[in-house]
């Protein structure tokens, strides 16, 4: 495998909730990669479909959700290519990636934690199950992650219970169960989201640091551009289950070529200047997901919408120099590329 | 751990003092006692009563004296020598009256408690992980019925429907002249055949209201984060759902165990009755009316020493299985 060929591709993914008030497509459309060692940020407002989209990777969807179209392909470093997309999702297959090859840190580490289970049998669980050790071996596996992650005391911390512990230990132990089994792929579900400023720059710090020392792979999911700046290699931006733009972090902060990027990265503060605020500078609100507006999803709200073309017309997704993409009438006049989004 | 067993523990005792007093002076709270219960069942039954009869019996068992005079001739009896005291209807020792039935009564909730769980737990955690499947439904329906359904009118059909259809007698715990025989081979078969009876009608109505409380616990804890957690481990949903929710959901009926023991003795006496069982519900419902104060009593006393007694084994039992609640 050489280094340009991507750890996870997911190539136009589809998904939807069939409900009784109708069909809701959380993700239309997505395409997106992740090379090995790189960190990618996906960023978009609550119900963008970034959760949903980077869910499929592990099968770990609401029961109302179905993957309809699109592939998920996922390269294991004892090498081959699984499409994730077309595993059962209580099947054998995908339970032998999940906590092994992929591992996952969520939103809320005071309630993403078994309140019944010591912090050690809980990193222990992936740690017996996958890679077979006994009581003992594993107990001095937990307690290596448990350094390896900052964790103060771990000796201690091995028999402490979840409520014993503060968010930001409490999400150093969620973080030591994800790289429990050295996973190739990490991903990070606004894993700072629910913690307080300081804590969120100190995980941040931990995320990145071994990120670097153990060179895997990481997607991490927030809505605060701040946030991803300072971790990630590439961003990618989701509007409404579409990508709208994507590309390297230095080149996006430097020039975004989405109106809805532009209107987000305005309205977001910089890291440690202020907690997470609504987005108040993007007029008008999300569209109902079940009554989409015709022609780009984000005419409705879209300063320089162009009348007759986008309340008509689907944006295409244009392949801009440097890895870059846009999902954009305002850059169709010089159209190059193709649906190959990354 | 051990420290909170001693507090326990030590609080158990003015709680005993404080419900034996509150016991004695409730059954001491209808108008009357014993003799004047005595002498009007005697007149009701056409005898002719002399009016200072009345006041041999109240004087011979004690019940001029005032009440504290009274209570404490009971309690120190308890107390010191175990003599509960004497049932004034029945003539004997109240020990003798309550142990012998206790130990039914034990035997038969007990069974029917654990095959209540046994059935309901599985069900309701089925229910909650296949939420508005077929069979969800079909044990909802059950669950309601189940639970409309009066418990006797339950047993009254059960009995009808094995007498007439299987020609079996059911009434009672045994043959009637398996009674005065000592326990034998012969003698277990037939309390096992007829011990199904109250163990089916005890069983419907707690299996079906606890279907619907491990469901909607179920329900509440499958949405909680940390069985995203736990797939994302790449565990089986068996482990998931055993190990980790339902361990969670269950918690509110370890706490609600020692509710159990109590009710399991008081309880159930309309069933008891109808199915003719010896067990304590209805010779209390006896003891009450014909104010026998000295094994009314007793058994309140009982009762409440289960309440507790159970109240502590459920806090036992909920601190070990949570360690929100042991180290808190």
């Amino acid at each position: 495998m050489t280094e340009d060929t991507p750890l996870v591709e997911i190539t136009d993914l589809g998904v939807e909730f069939r409900l009784r008030e109708g069909v809701v497509r959380a993700v239309d459309g997505v395409s997106l990669h992740v090379r090995k060692g790189e960190v990618l940020g996906i960023v978009g407002e609550s119900g963008s479909g970034k959760s949903i989209s980077v869910r499929s990777i592990m099968q770990l969807l609401p029961k109302t959700a179905v993957l309809s179209r699109g592939s998920v392909l996922f390269r294991p470093p004892g090498g081959g290519e699984i499409d994730i997309a077309k595993l059962d999702r209580k099947g054998r297959d995908i339970r032998s990636l999940r906590g092994r090859h992929i591992g996952m840190i969520f939103q809320e580490p005071m309630t993403a934690l078994s309140p019944v289970h010591t912090i050690g049998h809980q990193v222990m669980t992936p740690i017996r199950l996958h890679l077979g050790l006994a009581k003992k071996a594993a107990r001095d596996r937990a307690r290596e992650l448990l350094q390896l992650v900052q964790m103060p005391r771990p000796d201690q911390m091995l028999d402490a219970y979840p409520h014993e512990l503060s968010g930001g230990m409490r999400q150093r132990a969620m973080i030591a169960i994800a790289l429990a089994c050295n996973p190739s792929l990490l991903i990070a579900d606004e894993p700072t989201t629910a913690l307080d400023v300081t804590t969120e720059a100190q995980i941040l710090d931990l995320l990145k640091s071994l990120q670097e020392r153990l060179g895997m792979a990481i997607i991490f999911i927030t809505h605060n551009f701040g946030v991803v700046a300072d971790i990630a290699d590439r961003i990618a931006v989701m509007y409404m289950g579409r990508v709208v733009e994507s590309g390297p972090v230095d080149d996006i902060f430097e020039s975004p070529q989405h109106p809805y990027t532009r209107a987000l990265m305005a309205s977001v503060p910089r890291l440690g200047a202020e907690r997470r605020r609504r987005l108040t500078t993007i007029p008008g609100m999300v569209p109902d997901p079940f009554e989409l507006p015709r022609g780009c999803s984000f005419h409705t709200r879209c300063s320089e919408m162009v009348e007759g073309v986008c309340d008509r017309l689907d944006a295409p997704l244009i392949d801009l120099s440097g890895g870059r993409n846009v999902r954009c009438h305002l850059h169709s006049q010089n159209q190059t590329g193709g649906p190959n989004a990354g | 751990m051990l420290a909170y067993l001693m507090k326990r523990l030590f609080w158990s005792i003015p709680m005993l003092i404080a419900v034996s007093i509150v016991a004695f002076i409730i059954i001491q709270l209808p108008p009357g006692d014993y003799a004047t219960a005595y002498v009007a069942e005697l007149r009701h039954q056409g005898d002719t009563v002399d009016p200072l009869m009345e006041q041999e019996i109240r004087v011979h068992f004690g019940l001029d004296q005032p009440i504290y005079v009274q209570y404490w001739w009971w309690i120190s009896g308890i107390v010191l020598h175990g003599d509960f005291g004497q049932s004034l209807d029945y003539n004997m020792p109240v020990s003798n009256l309550i142990w012998t039935r206790l130990g039914l009564t034990l035997a038969i909730s007990i069974s029917s408690l654990l095959l209540t769980w046994l059935i309901a737990i599985p069900i309701g955690v089925y229910s909650a992980t296949r939420q508005y499947s077929v069979l969800d439904y079909v044990f909802t329906v059950f669950g309601f019925i189940g639970r409309g359904f009066p418990e006797f009118l339950t047993a009254l059909v059960l009995m009808w429907l094995a007498y007439s259809w299987l020609n079996m007698d059911v009434g009672g715990l045994m043959s009637p002249g398996m009674e005065q025989q000592p326990w034998s081979f012969a003698k277990a078969i037939d309390v096992a055949s007829h011990i199904w009876v109250p163990l089916v009608v005890l069983a419907t109505a707690g299996t079906a209201g606890l279907i619907r409380v491990v469901r909607a616990n179920m329900l509440d804890e499958l949405n909680k984060p940390y069985v995203e957690t736990a797939y994302a481990q790449g565990l089986s949903e068996r482990r998931v759902v055993w190990g980790y929710p339902v361990r969670v959901a269950l918690n509110p009926f370890i706490s609600t165990i020692g509710w159990a023991l109590p009710s399991l003795i008081s309880g159930d006496v309309i069933t008891a009755v109808v199915l003719n069982l010896p067990t304590t519900g209805p010779l209390l419902l006896r003891a009450l009316k014909n104010q026998d104060m000295y094994l009314a009593g007793s058994f309140i006393l009982i009762l409440s020493v289960f309440t507790i007694i159970g109240t502590l084994i459920s806090d036992i039992l909920l601190a070990l299985s949570d360690p929100r609640v042991r180290r808190g």
